[in-house]
C-alpha cells in the first residue's frame, strides 16, 4: 500500500499526472497527424509557458501551503508596464516590470508572515488591489509595443525551437534543481510540512516563505513581459483567471494544498496537460468551452483518485 | 517526610558532584498568572533527574525556558558554571540543550536524514545540500541509537517508535549535554519502551545529563537517579530515586497520599444492554465477542493498536463491520453512522478529547448540549433557558470548574474539560456509556472524581465500557475486563479475581489457543 | 502537560482582559472603521447621507450581499464555496433565455431547480466525497463556466418585450417605497442570520466548522449538514440571478465572472474567519455595505471605478493590522 501511495503521490515512480499527459498525447496523435509534429509541439510549449512559467513560482508557494492569487494581476500589471515604459528604454521597462513583481510578491510574503493571517485572504486583497492598479496606470487603455525588438522577441526561435519554449523549459529545470537540491527548497518543504518543527529547527519560516512569494511574483510579471512580447500589446484586463488556471495545474500536478507536498515535475505534467487538451481539442474544432469542463471533472477525478488512495493507507476512521 | 528533609536528600547525594547544568530561582509570568516561582533544579552529567508534577505545575513551561522558547521573568541558567541565556531554540540547541518533544515534531515528507538534520543541512557551493555528507553523518547517528531503518527512508512510512527515534537522532547532532524528554512513551507500545530505555541508558553512560518528564511512576523508578517534584508553579523538592517509594512521591506530587481504589465486587446485574458477536473489521480486529449488562462496568485492557478504540468505533457505528453483529438491548442494531449509534442510546466519550470530543472555540454550554440538540429545541428552535438547566445540571452534578457557561472549553483544564465531554453524553441519557481513556493526560484529583462518577453511573443502572490502557484504572473500576491483544479478545476476567501478572500475560497474547481463539477463563 | 498550562494560562487572560472603550473598539474594529468611512464620506459630499444615495448604494450591493450570506453558512461550516460567480452566470443566463421561450414562472423554476442541482453537486463532493472543497469549487468554476458558454453557443441572451413582463419586478420594482432587490437582500440575511444563530442546524453548521471530527463524534450527520450548506449558496445565488436578470433583463455569459471574489472579499472585511466555525450574516451584511459604500462614495467624490480596487486592498490590509492585536494575545496564550 506504501508503494501505492508514492507511486500515485510522486515518489520515484512516474506521477499519475504524467501517465494522463502520455494518454492524451497518443489519442490526439491517432486523431491528428500534425499534432507529434515539432511545430505543434513548440507551440504547446510556447501557449503554456504562460501559465506554466507562474505555476512554476505557485509551487513553491504551494509547497510552503500558502496560496497566491494574485499572480494574474501581477502578470497583468507587468505586462502594462513592461509595453507603457517601453517609449523610454526597453532594458529600464523590463526591469521595472520584473522588479514590480518581486515587490508585490514581496508585500504579500512581508504580510503572511508579520501578520499571520491566511495567504488566501492577503493575496485576495492584492488580486483586487493590484488590479486597480493596472487600470490607474493604463487609464483603462491598452498599450502597444512601440520597439519592434520586443515584439520579435516573442516570435524569435532557435532553429526549430522558439525561444519562449526554451526559457519556460530552462526555468522548469533551474527550479526544479533549486526545489530538490538547495537548502531553500529542502526548506520549502519543511516549512510547508511542519512548520513548528521547522521554527523549532532554527529554519527562519518568515523569511522562507517571502522568499517564496517573491519567486512566484517573479516568475509571474516574467510570464506577463514574455505574454506581451507574444502580443506586441497589453491590455487591463490581461492575465484575469490566470491564478485559477495556474492553481488548476498545479493541484494536477499532484501538489497538496495543505503543504509539505509536491514537485516541479508534477507541476509540468499538470501544465502541459492543459496545454494538449486545448491545443488537441482545438485541432479537432471542439469550442473553447468544452475544454472548462472537461478540466474541470479532471480536476475532480484527480482529487478523487488520490483520496481513495490516501483513504486506504491511513485506515483511520473518516469523518 | 517533610520538606527540609526533602532538601536534605538532594545535598546528601549530592557526594560532591558538581552539576553540568543548574536553573536558579527562575521566574515566569504570563499575563495573570505566574506559571514558575523562583524554581531551581540541576542535573549531573550521566544522571536521570526525573521531573515530576500534576497537570499545570509548570514542567513543560520550565522545560521550554530551558530549551530557549520562553524567556523568564528572573534567575539564572548555569551551563557548566557559565551563566547563559537561551532566546533562541536554536542557541539552546547549539549549547548542547536537546529537548525532545511529546508531539512529533517531524517533517512527514522528508526522508529521515533530511529530519535529522532540519534546519542545518550540510552544504555546498551556491546553497546546494551535501547529500554524501548528510547520509555518512545521519547513518553514523543511526548506527549509535542501534536503529534498523535507513537514513534515506521517508519519515512518513515510518511507525510512531521509529519517529521518536528519529527525534532523538536529531538530538545527537549537537552533540548533545542535556537531553529532556517530555512524556517520551506516551505513544510507544510495551514492546518500544525497552528500546527507548536502552537509548537513555546509553546516552547516560556516555555522560549525558538527562531530564525525564513523566506520569508514569514505573518508568521513573525504573530509569531515575534523582526525582524533582514541581507543585503550582513552585519547586517542592529533590529525592534520590533509591531512598523513596511511590507513595512518598505521590504526596510531594498533591500534598496527600492517595488513596489506592479496590475493585469492585461482581453481583448479579440486570440484562445484556449491549452483546457483540464475533465482530469483524478486515484489517483491524476479528472475532469480538463479549457483553455488557446493565449497571455493569466492563474494562477493556490492552496496548495502544490492539484495536480497543476500533471497536468502540464500530460500536458507534463510525466504522462498517466486515462481519458480526452487534446486538443493543437483546435486538440487532443497525449502525451505519454515529448518529443512528446516539439515536439508539449509545454515547462514546472518545480518545482524543480536543480532537474528537470537543468544539474548542465554543462556549461550555454549547459544547454540553451538542450531543442533544433535540431535546432543548422545540420545532428546530433552541430554547436557551432549558439548555441553560441542562448545563447547570452536570456543571454543578459534576463540579465543573468554569467561571461562566459563555467560557470557551478550550480554556479549560483537561479535567474539566473530560468533565464537559461526559456530562454532553450524560445529558443524552445513554443506554450504553463508552469511555475511551477516560483520564488520559488528567491530573490525579480530577482522576478520581472521574473514577468515582463512572461507577455512581453503573450503580444507577447505566451500561458502562471502558477502554484503558492504565493497569490501575482497569483494575479499579471494572466489574469485569477484557483483555485485547493484537486485533482479538484474549481473555476475560472478574474485576476482583485477576492478578497483575495475568493481565499483562493477556494483552501480550501469552493467552492465546493455538488456533487464535480465547482460552477459558483464567479466573482463580 | 503543555496543554494544561497553555488553558490555565489562556484562561487567566481572558479574565485580565483590559475592558473598556479600547477593547470595545478592537472588537467592533470594522463597525467602528465603517462610521468612520461614512463620515469622512460626507463631509465631501452632501449628497452621500442623503435617502436616495444610501438607497441606490444598498440596492447595488444586494446582488453581492444576497450571494454573500449564502457563501457565509458554507464558509461557517469549514468550506468555501468560489463557484458562486459562475453559478450566477449560468443562472442568469438560464433566466432571462428561458423567459422568452417557456414564460417568466417556469423560467424561474427551472432556474431554482438546476441551479440547486449545481450546488448539489458541489455539496455531494465536498459533503459525502469529503473532497478540499477550495479544488472542488474552483473546478465547479470552471466547468459551470464552460455549461454556459455551451448552453449559450457563446452569445448573449436577452428578453424581447422587456416593457411587457411582470419579470423586471424582481430587479427594478419597488416595494413601499423600497426596491425589492433590498427587500430580498433584508429577508434572506434576516432569515440566514435567524436560522444560523437560533436553531439546532444552525449550532451544528458551527459545530462542524468548529471542529468537524469532534462533530461527528457527536452524532452530527456532517455529510448532510455541509451538503446542506451549498444548496443555501446555491439558493442565494439563484435569488440573486432574479435580480440581476431581471434589472437588465438580458446577460452576457460571464456576468457572474469575479463575483466569487467581491463576495469573499465582502464577507472577509465584515470580519468572518475562513477558517470556519465562527462568523455572523450580519458582520458578512456590514462587509458587502462597505464595500458598496466605497464605491459609490470614491464615484461621487469623481474618482473612476477602480480605485475602488485599491481602496479594498488597502482596507483589506488594515483590517489584518487591526486584526493583529487580538491574534498577538492568541499567540501568545497558544505558544505558552
Amino acid at each position: 500500500m506504501i508503494d501505492m501511495k508514492r507511486f500515485m503521490s510522486g515518489g520515484a515512480a512516474i506521477q499519475p499526472i504524467w501517465v494522463f499527459v502520455i494518454a492524451i498525447t497518443i489519442f490526439f496523435s491517432v486523431m491528428s497527424d500534425y499534432f507529434l509534429s515539432v511545430g505543434n509541439l513548440s507551440n504547446i510549449l510556447v501557449q503554456t509557458s504562460t501559465i506554466g512559467l507562474i505555476a512554476l513560482g505557485m509551487t513553491y508557494v504551494m509547497i510552503n501551503g500558502n496560496i497566491d492569487l494574485s499572480v494574474g494581476a501581477t502578470l497583468g500589471l507587468a505586462a502594462s508596464l513592461a509595453v507603457g515604459l517601453q517609449e523610454y528604454s526597453l532594458t529600464l521597462a523590463v526591469l521595472v516590470a520584473i522588479a514590480t513583481g518581486v515587490a508585490l510578491g514581496a508585500l504579500n510574503g512581508l504580510l503572511v508572515w508579520k501578520t499571520g493571517v491566511n495567504a488566501f485572504i492577503v493575496t485576495l486583497g492584492a488580486m483586487i488591489g493590484v488590479r486597480g492598479l493596472i487600470f490607474v496606470y493604463t487609464g483603462e487603455q491598452s498599450f502597444y509595443a512601440s520597439n519592434f525588438a520586443f515584439s520579435d522577441f516573442g516570435a524569435s526561435t532557435i532553429g526549430p525551437i522558439p525561444v519562449l519554449a526554451i526559457i519556460f523549459l530552462l526555468c522548469t529545470l533551474v527550479m526544479h534543481l533549486v526545489l530538490k537540491k538547495t537548502g531553500h527548497g529542502r526548506n520549502t518543504f519543511a516549512v510547508g510540512g511542519n512548520p513548528e518543527a521547522a521554527l523549532d529547527a532554527g529554519i527562519r519560516i518568515g523569511r522562507n516563505m517571502m522568499i517564496n512569494f517573491m519567486i512566484v511574483g517573479f516568475f509571474a510579471a516574467l510570464a506577463g513581459v514574455l505574454l506581451a512580447t507574444q502580443m506586441g500589446a497589453s491590455t487591463p484586463n490581461l492575465g484575469r483567471d490566470y491564478e485559477l488556471w495556474t492553481i488548476t495545474a498545479v493541484v494536477l500536478g499532484g501538489t497538496k494544498l495543505t503543504g509539505g507536498f509536491g514537485s516541479i515535475t508534477g507541476t509540468l505534467g499538470g501544465v502541459l496537460a492543459i496545454g494538449i487538451l486545448r491545443n488537441g481539442m482545438n485541432m479537432m474544432q471542439v469550442p473553447a468551452f468544452y475544454v472548462l469542463v472537461i478540466l474541470g471533472v479532471i480536476l475532480i477525478s484527480v482529487l478523487i483518485i488520490d483520496q481513495k488512495i490516501n483513504v486506504k493507507s491511513a485506515k483511520g476512521v473518516t469523518v | 517526610m517533610n520538606a527540609e528533609a526533602v532538601t536534605q536528600a538532594s545535598g546528601a547525594s549530592g557526594r560532591g558532584e558538581s552539576p553540568i547544568l543548574s536553573l536558579v530561582n527562575i521566574t515566569k509570568k504570563f499575563p495573570g498568572v505566574i506559571a514558575l516561582n523562583k524554581v531551581s533544579f540541576d542535573v549531573r552529567a550521566g544522571e536521570v533527574h526525573a521531573l515530576l508534577g500534576e497537570n499545570g505545575a509548570g514542567k513543560s513551561t520550565l522545560m521550554k525556558v530551558l530549551a530557549g522558547k520562553h524567556k523568564p521573568n528572573g534567575g539564572q541558567i548555569l551551563l557548566e558554571g557559565e551563566e547563559k541565556v537561551f532566546d533562541t531554540p536554536k542557541r539552546a540547541k547549539k549549547s548542547g540543550i536537546v529537548l525532545i518533544h511529546q508531539e512529533q515534531s517531524l517533517v512527514p515528507e522528508m526522508s529521515v536524514a533530511e529530519n535529522i538534520f532540519l534546519g542545518s543541512l550540510p552544504k555546498k557551493w551556491g546553497n546546494r545540500v551535501d547529500w554524501k555528507t548528510l547520509h555518512r553523518d545521519s547513518t553514523e547517528i543511526l548506527d549509535r541509537l542501534k536503529c534498523s531503518f535507513s537514513s534515506k527512508d521517508m519519515v512518513s512510512d515510518l511507525s510512531i517508535a521509529k519517529k521518536q527515534m528519529v527525534e532523538i537522532a536529531r538530538a545527537l547532532v549537537f552533540t548533545p549535554k542535556i537531553v529532556v524528554f517530555d512524556e517520551p512513551t506516551a505513544s510507544l507500545t510495551d514492546h518500544e519502551k525497552p528500546v527507548l530505555y536502552d537509548i537513555i541508558n546509553t546516552l547516560r553512560e556516555q555522560g549525558v545529563g538527562i531530564v525525564y518528564i513523566s506520569h508514569r511512576m514505573d518508568e521513573i523508578f525504573h530509569l531515575s537517579q534523582r526525582i524533582s517534584v514541581l507543585r503550582d508553579g513552585e519547586y517542592n523538592g529533590t529525592v534520590n530515586t533509591a531512598d523513596t517509594n511511590e507513595d512518598e512521591v505521590t504526596k510531594l506530587m498533591i500534598g496527600r497520599s492517595l488513596e489506592l481504589d479496590h475493585a469492585s465486587k461482581p453481583k448479579d446485574f440486570g440484562e445484556n444492554m449491549l452483546e457483540l458477536r464475533g465482530l469483524t473489521v478486515d484489517g483491524v480486529f476479528s472475532d469480538v465477542s463479549f457483553n455488557v449488562r446493565k449497571g455493569e462496568i466492563v474494562g477493556m485492557y490492552g496496548l495502544v493498536g490492539a484495536g480497543r478504540s476500533e471497536v468502540a468505533e464500530t460500536i458507534f457505528g463510525l466504522r462498517k463491520p466486515s462481519a458480526g453483529e452487534i446486538l443493543l438491548d437483546g435486538q440487532v442494531a443497525r449502525l451505519h453512522s454515529s448518529h443512528d449509534a446516539v439515536a439508539q442510546g449509545i454515547a462514546l466519550v472518545p480518545e482524543d478529547r480536543k480532537d474528537q470530543g470537543l468544539i474548542l472555540g465554543m462556549n461550555c454550554r454549547d459544547n454540553m448540549t451538542l450531543a442533544g440538540l433535540e431535546t432543548v429545541s422545540s420545532k428546530g428552535f433552541m430554547k436557551s433557558r432549558a439548555e441553560k438547566r441542562v448545563y447547570d445540571k452536570y456543571q454543578q452534578a459534576m463540579k465543573i470548574k468554569t467561571p461562566s457557561w459563555r467560557q470557551k472549553v478550550g480554556n479549560l483544564s483537561g479535567g474539566n474539560q473530560q468533565k464537559i465531554v461526559i456530562g454532553k453524553w450524560l445529558h443524552t441519557h445513554p443506554k450504553l456509556l463508552i469511555l475511551d481513556e477516560p483520564t488520559r493526560g488528567i491530573d490525579v484529583g480530577s482522576k478520581a472524581e472521574i473514577h468515582a462518577l463512572i461507577k455512581e453511573l453503573a450503580n444507577t443502572g447505566y451500561a458502562v465500557l471502558v477502554i484503558s490502557s492504565e493497569m490501575p484504572e482497569v483494575l479499579g473500576v471494572s466489574n469485569r475486563i477484557i483483555a485485547m491483544y493484537d486485533g482479538k479478545v484474549t481473555a476475560e476476567f472478574d474485576g476482583d479475581a485477576v492478578s497483575e501478572d495475568a493481565l499483562v500475560q493477556a494483552i501480550t497474547g501469552q493467552y492465546v489457543t493455538g488456533d487464535g481463539a480465547p482460552a477459558e477463563r483464567p479466573v482463580a | 502537560m503543555a496543554s494544561a498550562e497553555h488553558t490555565k494560562q489562556g484562561f487567566m487572560l481572558s479574565k485580565t482582559h483590559k475592558a473598556g472603550l479600547l477593547n470595545f473598539l478592537s472588537a467592533q474594529g470594522i463597525l467602528v472603521f465603517f462610521l468612520i468611512c461614512m463620515f469622512a464620506f460626507s463631509l465631501f459630499s452632501e449628497q452621500f447621507l442623503s435617502q436616495s444615495n444610501i438607497m441606490t448604494v444598498v440596492r447595488q450591493a444586494s446582488i453581492i450581499g444576497i450571494i454573500a450570506v449564502g457563501v457565509t453558512v458554507v464558509i461557517i461550516g469549514g468550506n468555501l464555496d468560489l463557484s458562486v460567480g459562475s453559478m450566477l452566470s449560468f443562472s442568469t443566463v438560464l433566466v432571462v433565455d428561458l423567459h422568452d421561450k417557456i414564460g417568466p414562472v417556469g423560467a424561474i423554476l427551472v432556474m431554482f431547480a438546476l441551479t440547486l442541482m449545481l450546488g448539489a453537486v458541489n455539496g455531494f463532493l465536498v459533503g459525502f466525497m469529503r473532497l478540499n472543497s477550495l479544488i472542488v469549487t474552483l473546478a465547479m468554476l470552471s466547468a459551470i463556466q464552460g455549461l454556459v458558454l455551451i448552453y449559450s453557443g457563446g452569445q448573449n441572451v436577452d428578453i424581447a418585450n422587456q416593457s411587457e413582463t411582470w419579470f423586471s419586478v424582481f430587479g427594478q420594482g419597488y416595494l413601499m417605497g423600497i426596491a425589492v432587490p433590498v427587500i430580498i437582500f433584508a429577508v434572506l440575511a434576516i432569515i440566514v442570520q435567524v436560522v444560523m444563530s437560533f436553531t439546532g442546524y444552525g449550532r451544528r453548521i458551527f459545530a462542524i466548522g468548529g471542529n468537524p471530527v469532534a462533530a461527528v463524534y457527536s452524532g452530527i450527520r456532517k455529510n448532510w449538514c455541509v451538503f446542506s450548506t451549498y444548496l443555501i449558496s446555491a439558493f442565494c445565488v439563484a435569488c440573486a440571478a432574479l435580480v440581476l436578470g431581471s434589472r437588465v433583463m438580458g446577460s452576457q455569459n460571464n456576468v457572474g465572472q469575479g463575483y466569487e471574489l467581491l463576495v469573499l472579499a465582502g464577507i472577509i472585511l465584515g470580519g468572518t474567519s475562513l477558517l470556519g466555525g465562527a462568523g455572523s450574516i450580519w458582520k458578512t451584511v456590514i462587509g458587502v455595505l462597505i464595500l458598496g459604500f466605497i464605491q459609490n462614495g470614491l464615484l461621487l467624490l469623481g474618482y473612476p471605478y477602480y480605485t475602488q480596487w485599491l481602496v479594498t486592498w488597502v482596507i483589506i490590509i488594515l483590517a489584518v493590522w487591526l486584526d493583529l492585536a487580538n491574534k498577538r494575545k492568541r499567540l501568545l496564550t497558544r505558544h505558552s
